[in-house]
């Protein structure tokens, strides 16, 4: 409060603009509202929190690691990747519900293994193999299901491959439960532009929102209990959806009177031209993009189809851009890219390029034999590049210490 | 600074106006309080300031309300953000994001103010509201006191000129309530923010305010005055009011401090007979000595409520009961006893564990150490159908016990559920509340309606033992009245009462034991009238003016006074 009137309204030098009696917004679309004291102002007020990476340099990070794994079927290699995608979540991940998404992730990626892994003893695989595990009776299937076998033997190349398969799979998913348990996603919705803003803001609502279900949920299963009545079992579940559904109605409405109250959905004055120039951009990029896609695709329009896709997609962005002039709208903290950001994204983007390379140079230790069954090796280049994916557990920010136990019931005053 | 102008608001669907010829005055500066019983329309009073009313809820507004200049029939709500910051009843309904700080920083980024202003005025509300330590802390780990206040901060980051405030500490313990009103008070001061409120509560918050508006009854024109000049004529008032008018004082007294420096002849009066009544002190150990006047003031309650040290069988009995949840210890250690006839009223903080026990006794929370025995069955063991001729609970949110949509229909899935007589449960509404229509839907009943419906459906299976969390939330000065009278007359029927709550005022009205719990723990467990006193901030108002002496409630001082006439 050093520069500005201690108390009261805020002096207009801050950069509120409010609206006159008249109705009208105050302050032009010009001035807006990231253009503030620029001169005078303390730089840590620009600067994003400092215990935060952007959270699009996490999924980055992630995908790429993920990349890397849909570019090989080795499993010590697979393993490697899972592994150090744990070991940087174990590192750096954060105190907060949804941090803990990670667990879920991992189930999921166990269950794809395991379904793999039945179908391929079920279902037989085309694998041809000679090593016989077990010869599960075959079931006679009529003619129209030619293709599809139940039953029959289970080779030891089929259930490798089947498990090699899997395992890709897994680190894939198990890539992208990091990213989602190390980057925040209502700040991943923050950094979308102006003219998405509200939308985000519905989205981290919408997300908000079915914690609270759950919790009406169980505490009107409990008043089911009070009255007497069975509180487990489908009825008990059925006969609380209404007055769950009800409440989820009214606490949406006093949660829409809230926003309101609180400047939701303000806009600001922007001249009648340029709302026309945004419409016209949006739509334009929009069927430039459609076309463009279109030409790609046919085996005529090759030669227009890029050009047309690149110039809709500006359009397009120019359209979304100029849409955000509307908005009044400033982000407090805004997560930077910084330098740690770069580094972390291209820790991750090295580990899928080399694997990438190594996929091409050579395919044979990515790809370890199944038939003839040999016992894969690991491949010392690509292991060594898959390593340097560690890199974000040690330059990423930590996360802040949980808070103690007491202090999450109760705050010393 | 806020004017109504001959305001009066007819919602659609409604005959008459809920609120008719509001006309008043706010000026800059000012903390203004909107008293008056449930129902008279004072949230629709706060909500035309904010302009919700009628651009949210619908409805017509005829005459005209200005804030800060601003004419709330051409300016919507969003309009009126950077000067009007509202607060409503529940902090929950009122979070947009997830963290303290973005939510702090929430209202601001819609206004569009710079990001270095932003970040300044957010460092100084988290210092201002004492949430410095709370930054990061996702909001749905809060305390209610926490959350209330992040709730007011994240309406003060925009620096709004009025501040509106529906009910803000109804849902508080009374020191978080304090906290609360210290922070109003500051702003007022320090920031010379308006400030306009509804609260129930009145002895917590009556000695702030510059002026009361007081809706006296539905479309009635409001009365609005000094505080003093409103109270002398006001059907809601404070226990300390209550007890300037018996006195006789005047002007009236608003705060303790002002009560005490006039109460020396009443003390002196009542010295005298409470001398005359006390029992002698020594005959029994501290834990269990009867409250002064138990037994001679209260009529009607005989034996029952003598705090015999061993009564023939306990009708709730716990014994260093554990529970945990997740990481979170949320009680431990607990020893607790309820005899048939007895009221017991557990106090604490929020989030210190009082609605766990109470889930314990109930058999909604299983121990994970200790026994829990309520009229002599485990209660998370039993079958539910079983449980209710055991045990009763009314939730905080009465509503939660209600499913069907007419009352009638409620009552007789409440006789169904118990296995009463068809009929019970209507009998047992209609002798605790006359007046209740068949065909309304619960959700229309006002709170006083609703939790005595769900107490009547609670208590048609009989219950030895009746459990109640926090009711009177929301509830009005009569609306209590009834409610102790009522709960009186049970535990005189031998019924055992145990309830949670944060108003002193009503464990001082009703209790014969206050448990307080802390951190999980029992703290104190005695005879109302002496752990009540015991603790500033738990003592009713009565105590405190009347200390040393022991009265807890204007009623008693009234029997009291009654007595000492000369027939």
């Amino acid at each position: 409060m050093a520069d500005s009137p201690p108390h009261g309204r805020p002096s207009p030098r801050e950069g509120l603009r409010g609206t006159s009696a008249t109705g009208e917004p105050a302050g032009s679309p010009g001035e807006s509202a990231g253009t503030g004291p620029t001169g005078r102002a303390a730089p840590a007020a620009r600067r994003g929190r400092p215990d935060a990476l952007h959270p699009g340099a996490w999924w980055l990070w992630a995908l790429a690691l993920g990349t890397a794994a849909t570019r090989t079927t080795n499993p010590l290699l697979l393993g490697l990747l899972i592994a150090v995608s744990a070991y940087v979540v174990a590192a750096r991940r954060p105190d907060a519900p949804w941090a803990r998404s990670y667990g879920v992730f991992v189930k999921l990626a166990l269950a794809v293994l395991l379904v793999r892994l039945v179908f391929a003893t079920v279902l037989g695989s085309p694998i041809p193999g000679a090593r016989v595990i077990v010869a599960l009776p075959e079931v006679p299937l009529p003619d129209w299901a030619q293709g599809i076998r139940l039953g029959g033997k289970v080779t030891a190349e089929a259930l490798t491959f089947a498990l090699y398969d899997g395992l890709r799979l897994a680190a894939l998913l198990v890539c992208v439960g990091a990213a989602n348990s190390l980057a925040n996603p209502s700040r991943l919705l923050k950094s979308l532009p102006g003219a998405l803003y509200e939308t985000g803001v519905a989205v981290v609502v919408a997300l908000t929102f079915a914690p609270h279900l759950i919790a009406d949920v169980q505490r009107l299963r409990a008043a089911r209990r009070l009255r007497g009545r069975p509180d487990r079992g489908f009825r008990g579940l059925a006969q609380v959806a209404l007055p769950v559904l009800e409440g989820a109605l009214e606490r949406s409405v006093a949660l829409a009177a809230a926003m309101d109250a609180r400047g939701y959905g303000r806009t600001a004055q922007v001249p009648p031209a340029v709302r026309r120039t945004t419409a016209a951009l949006t739509l334009g990029g929009l069927l430039g993009v459609c076309a463009g896609t279109y030409g790609l695709l046919s085996a005529a329009g090759a030669g227009y189809g890029v050009p047309l896709l690149l110039c809709g997609l500006a359009a397009a962005l120019a359209g979304l851009w100029l849409g955000g002039r509307r908005s009044l709208r400033t982000r407090y903290r805004p997560d930077r890219w910084d330098a740690r950001a770069w580094l972390v994204a291209a820790s991750g983007a090295a580990v899928a390029a080399v694997t990438a390379l190594a996929a091409v140079r050579d395919p044979a230790a990515l790809h370890p034999g199944v038939v003839p069954l040999v016992a894969p090796t690991l491949p010392l280049w690509p292991a060594a590049a898959v390593l340097l994916g560690l890199l974000p557990a040690f330059i990423a920010p930590a996360p802040q210490a949980p808070a103690p136990h007491k202090d999450s019931r109760e705050e010393p005053s | 600074m806020i004017r109504f102008e001959n305001v009066s608001v007819t919602y659609d669907g409604a005959d008459e106006p809920t609120v008719r010829g509001i006309d008043f005055e706010v000026a800059e500066g000012e903390l203004v309080l909107l008293a008056g019983p449930s129902g008279v329309g004072k949230s629709t009073v706060l909500g035309a300031v904010s302009g919700l009313v009628p651009h949210f809820t619908g409805g017509t507004l005829h005459g005209r309300v200005t804030v800060a200049g601003r004419d709330t029939r051409t300016h919507k709500p969003r309009e009126l953000a950077d000067v009007v910051g509202t607060v409503g009843q529940d902090p929950l309904a009122h979070f947009v994001t997830d963290t303290v700080e973005d939510e702090l920083a929430y209202g601001m980024e819609s206004l569009g103010l710079a990001p270095e202003v932003m970040r300044r005025r957010v460092e100084e509300t988290l210092d201002l509201l004492g949430l410095a330590g709370l930054r990061d802390r996702p909001l749905a780990t809060l305390s209610g006191g926490q959350q209330q206040r992040v709730a007011i901060g994240s309406v003060l980051t925009p620096h709004p000129r009025v501040l509106v405030l529906d009910e803000p500490t109804s849902a508080l313990d009374p020191a978080a309530a304090e906290e609360v009103l210290a922070v109003l008070q500051r702003l007022v001061h320090d920031l010379g923010t308006t400030v306009l409120m509804a609260e129930h509560r009145l002895e917590r918050v009556i000695q702030y305010a510059d002026q009361v508006v007081l809706l006296p009854a539905p479309g009635e024109p409001p009365l609005s005055g000094t505080p003093r000049e409103v109270m002398a004529v006001s059907p809601v008032c404070p226990p300390v009011v209550e007890l300037g008018r018996l006195a006789g004082w005047s002007p009236l007294p608003l705060t303790v401090r002002d009560a005490r420096r006039r109460a020396a002849p009443l003390r002196g009066r009542l010295a005298d007979r409470q001398q005359h009544c006390r029992p002698p002190r020594e005959a029994a150990p501290p834990a269990q000595a009867p409250a002064p006047r138990r037994g001679l003031f209260r009529r009607g309650t005989p034996g029952a409520r003598t705090a015999a040290p061993a009564p023939a069988s306990p009708v709730a009995e716990v014994r260093s009961l554990a529970v945990r949840r997740g990481r979170i210890q949320a009680l431990r250690h607990i020893d607790l006893t309820v005899a048939p006839g007895e009221t017991v009223a557990l106090m604490g903080r929020n989030g210190a564990g009082k609605s766990t026990l109470l889930g314990a006794l109930v058999g909604l929370v299983a121990p994970s150490a200790g026994s829990v025995r309520s009229a002599g069955a485990v209660p998370h063991r039993t079958r539910p159908r079983d449980l209710v001729r055991r045990v009763g609970l009314v939730p905080q949110e009465p509503r939660d016990l209600l499913y069907a949509d007419t009352v009638a229909a409620e009552c007789a899935a409440a006789d169904r559920d118990a296995g009463a007589e068809p009929g019970t449960c209507r009998a047992l509404l209609s002798g605790l509340l006359p007046g209740i229509d068949d065909a309304t839907h619960p959700r229309d009943l006002s709170e006083g309606q609703r939790l005595t419906l769900a107490l009547a459906v609670v208590l048609t299976a009989r219950p030895p033992l009746l459990l109640l969390d926090e009711p009177t939330r929301g509830l009005d000065y009569a609306a209590k009245a009834r409610l102790v009278t009522l709960l009186r007359g049970l535990a005189t029927e031998g019924h055992a009462i145990v309830l949670a709550t944060h108003d002193v005022e009503l464990a001082a009205e009703l209790a014969d034991r206050v448990v307080l719990i802390a951190e999980g723990e029992v703290i104190a467990d005695g005879p109302a009238a002496e752990v009540v006193t015991a603790s500033p901030s738990f003592a009713p108002q009565v105590a405190k003016i009347l200390a040393p002496q022991r009265w807890l409630t204007v009623g008693q001082v009234r029997e009291a006074l009654a007595a000492g006439e000369p027939r």
